[in-house]
């Protein structure tokens, strides 16, 4: 403060210096929010893509010579070869009819496949139907191929390209509602990967968490609000709870893996340990919500259930526990949400398999979104970009879902005393 | 009328009950004691084949290949100096993000900012802490650093595609609302008296918080940053998809470098046995990592509690 007395700065340059405090401030916050605005539009702009597929329009002659009785077997893709070539009757040698046939996506087949399945009459009919195109048409469609490139640089080829623009004219590609990115499990193939397996594996991971540490949180609040004497032993407690919410989540992936996998010998990958591990986690941010709860009913309710022949224990379950419900759900709903979204420790026990197969139980082998947003993120294909960034959308969508009945329960029922 | 009428019956039921509420809270305790044995029981049949010294002291981290074909037991070198330096040259660029930005947000909403405009930007800020790493992983990999790349090259800079710079801006972002909150936080407990006696005598509001509110919470910001740093070392989602996975030295942010956290999901996420020194070096540095953020949260949170006795 000397420096004041010493020299007066002029009112004017003091003045200047505070207006650049305050704009210092606005532009740090102004950033803060444009990166978020930044994130937002990016994945959004990426994302939306994957809500839309690719499909070929293609008159698909169930021929009994190629499918025979329409065994699961049966060389479906075929079908669909030989409805393509018949729309280029052109090509003739066997390398330009690989290429043409690269321009079908391997689902095709199985589509086909199922309609059979589905309707053995057709067999023997000629049918229009909407069969999936390969990821590559479908990113030369929503313009994600420069044409620009060197042709050897590309995955599609000139022949390809003209190919695609021909099909374009007759009306035979379409971007069309992609389903199968709710409906399907993960797959090698971008046009044929979806999320439901990975949402499963989720569904089962928080449910075991929830089903873990929920309970057991709010018991070990119970204990530190209301029962505890405030010896070493809850100063102990305290302090752990304290630390653990600061360990890296990474820590406790060894945990899991060392203690659960190699030491119990609990089934790899399956959402089970997931779950386990999670709960660990979480338990720190339940125990801590809850016992702000329980602290924020006044004592006279307490005194009021002591008062009229109440034990100590029934005064709490009774009385102090359902009022405080509504801010532990709080607590609780917030913890899911942070457990939702953690990817390390579920990448160290495991669930970061490739699995195809939609989970039926918590220990069957499983991913969960974000690790399989990780896996997607890995995968060198295009096409994977926007299936990525849909599937984060996804996630996002869960947690601002989770955040906003947090936020309404709280406004809702959380008393003021 | 839940339990039984029978006081004495209702006593027992009750001890019970208490028992399982003390069992419920010792689970804090058992998972501490959990994470601790497993990475002190695998860290040591680790440093029966490797050297405490070499692990601590190593200058060259090469898990992969038998550089002493002679050793026995080991299958390369592990030196964790440079896995070191990569953590701190990307938490060093994080915290240069989130330090300024998280402070003087802090400042602007704790001294400037209506209650209103605080009720509604602080929550907002806090969205970013809430995003999932992962999602952050795939912004660092995919959109920032192919344009640092691309800007790079623009400006002469050769840029590498999984640069230092990409994965510490990003992480930055994502650690500002640490910073901020808690900043913020310390900055609303200083007590009003100390503002409204540096306002009486005739400072402005830039001098009072620059001479006389920032020095008072100075321990708190100090805490705030330690555990945003302490957030950023155990981070590991934006690294394993931004960051390197050569161990490189060097302190130029423009370069690939590779953390511990990169190194432990490397080294077990692969498929190899149980008791190689290869996955048993992933405990060791798990160990590090838990140390190291340990110390640093154990340091913030007593300078906070010391802080607040101080005021209140």
């Amino acid at each position: 403060m000397t420096e004041y007395f010493l020299e007066p700065a002029s009112l004017a340059k003091r003045h200047r210096a505070e207006r650049r405090y305050r704009l210092y401030g606005q532009l740090a916050i102004g950033l803060a929010l444009l990166f978020l605005v930044l994130i937002f539009t990016s994945l959004i702009a990426r994302g939306y893509g994957a809500l839309q597929q690719t499909e070929m329009r293609l008159d698909i002659i169930f021929d009994k010579d190629v499918i025979g009785d329409g065994g699961i077997q049966a060389d479906y893709q075929k079908l669909a070869r030989n409805a393509l070539s018949e729309i280029f009757p052109g090509v003739k040698n066997r390398k330009d009819k690989r290429k043409l046939y690269q321009l079908l996506s391997d689902g095709a087949g199985y589509q086909l496949g199922n309609s059979v399945q589905n309707d053995p009459s057709i067999i023997g009919a000629r049918q229009s139907i909407w069969v999936l195109a390969a990821d590559d048409v479908d990113m030369y469609l929503k313009g994600n191929v420069t044409e620009g490139l060197d042709e050897s640089e590309r995955r599609l080829n000139d022949r390809q390209i003209a190919w695609i623009n021909a099909l374009q004219e007759m009306g035979r590609l379409e971007l069309r509602f992609n389903s199968r990115f709710f409906t399907l499990g993960d797959s090698r193939e971008p046009e044929l990967a979806g999320i439901l397996g990975a949402m499963t594996g989720t569904l089962f991971t928080l449910l075991v968490c929830f089903a873990l540490s929920f309970p057991l949180g709010v018991l070990a609040a119970i204990y530190l609000e209301e029962f505890a004497p405030k010896n070493w032993f809850a100063d102990l407690i305290e302090i752990n709870i304290n630390n653990l919410a600061a360990v890296p989540s990474i820590v406790f992936g060894l945990l899991g893996l060392a203690i659960f996998l190699s030491l119990l010998n609990m089934p790899r990958s399956a959402p089970l340990v997931g779950g386990l591990v999670l709960a660990l986690m979480t338990l720190p941010t339940i125990i801590i919500a809850a016992r702000a709860a329980l602290k924020s009913v006044p004592p006279s309710i307490r005194q009021a259930a002591l008062g009229l022949g109440a034990s100590p224990m029934q005064s709490v379950f009774h009385h102090v526990l359902p009022s405080a419900m509504p801010g532990i759900l709080t607590g609780a709903i917030i913890g899911m949400a942070q457990a939702l979204g953690e990817t390390a420790p579920l990448l160290m026990i495991g669930m970061v398999a490739f699995i195809v197969d939609i989970p039926q139980s918590i220990v069957d082998p499983a991913t969960a979104l974000p690790v399989q947003i990780f896996i997607w993120a890995d995968s060198p294909e295009r096409a994977f970009v926007e299936k990525t960034a849909a599937g984060i959308l996804v996630l996002l969508a869960f947690l601002v879902a989770m955040n906003l009945s947090a936020i309404i329960l709280r406004r809702r029922f959380e008393r003021r005393w | 009328m839940y339990v039984t009428l029978n006081p004495g019956n209702r006593k027992v039921v009750e001890g019970v009950i208490l028992w399982i509420l003390v069992l419920s809270s010792t689970i804090a305790i058992l998972t501490t004691l959990g994470i601790v044995a497993s990475l002190l029981f695998e860290s040591v049949r680790f440093f029966k084949s490797v050297p405490l010294t070499d692990f601590l002291f190593g200058l060259e981290w090469s898990p992969q290949t038998a550089i002493r074909s002679d050793q026995v037991g080991a299958s390369g070198t592990f030196g964790a100096i440079p896995l070191l330096a990569g953590t701190a040259l990307i938490s060093a660029i994080a915290m240069m993000v989130a330090g300024p930005l998280g402070l003087f947000a802090a400042i602007y909403l704790a001294e400037y900012s209506s209650n209103r405009m605080r009720s509604l930007i602080k929550p907002a800020l806090e969205i970013l802490a809430g995003i999932p790493t992962v999602v952050y992983g795939f912004l660092a990999a995919l959109i920032v650093a192919p344009f640092l790349r691309s800007g790079g090259e623009g400006l002469g800079f050769e840029v590498s595609s999984e640069s230092a710079l990409a994965a510490g801006l990003v992480m930055g972002v994502m650690i500002i609302p640490i910073v901020s909150s808690l900043s913020d936080d310390v900055i609303r407990a200083v007590p009003q008296s100390l503002r409204e006696g540096s306002l009486g005598l005739g400072s402005t509001r830039a001098e009072m918080i620059s001479k006389v509110v920032l020095p008072a919470a100075f321990p708190g910001i100090v805490s705030a940053m330690l555990l945003a740093t302490s957030r950023a070392i155990g981070e590991t989602m934006i690294v394993v998809m931004a960051a390197g996975l050569a161990a490189n030295l060097t302190a130029n942010p423009l370069q690939a470098v590779t953390t511990v956290t990169v190194q432990i999901v490397t080294l077990l996420t692969g498929d190899q046995e149980f008791d190689s020194p290869k996955t048993l070096a992933a405990f060791a540095l798990g160990l590090l990592l838990f140390l190291v953020t340990l110390v640093l949260n154990v340091i913030a949170l007593r300078v906070v509690k010391n802080f607040r006795e101080q005021y209140d």
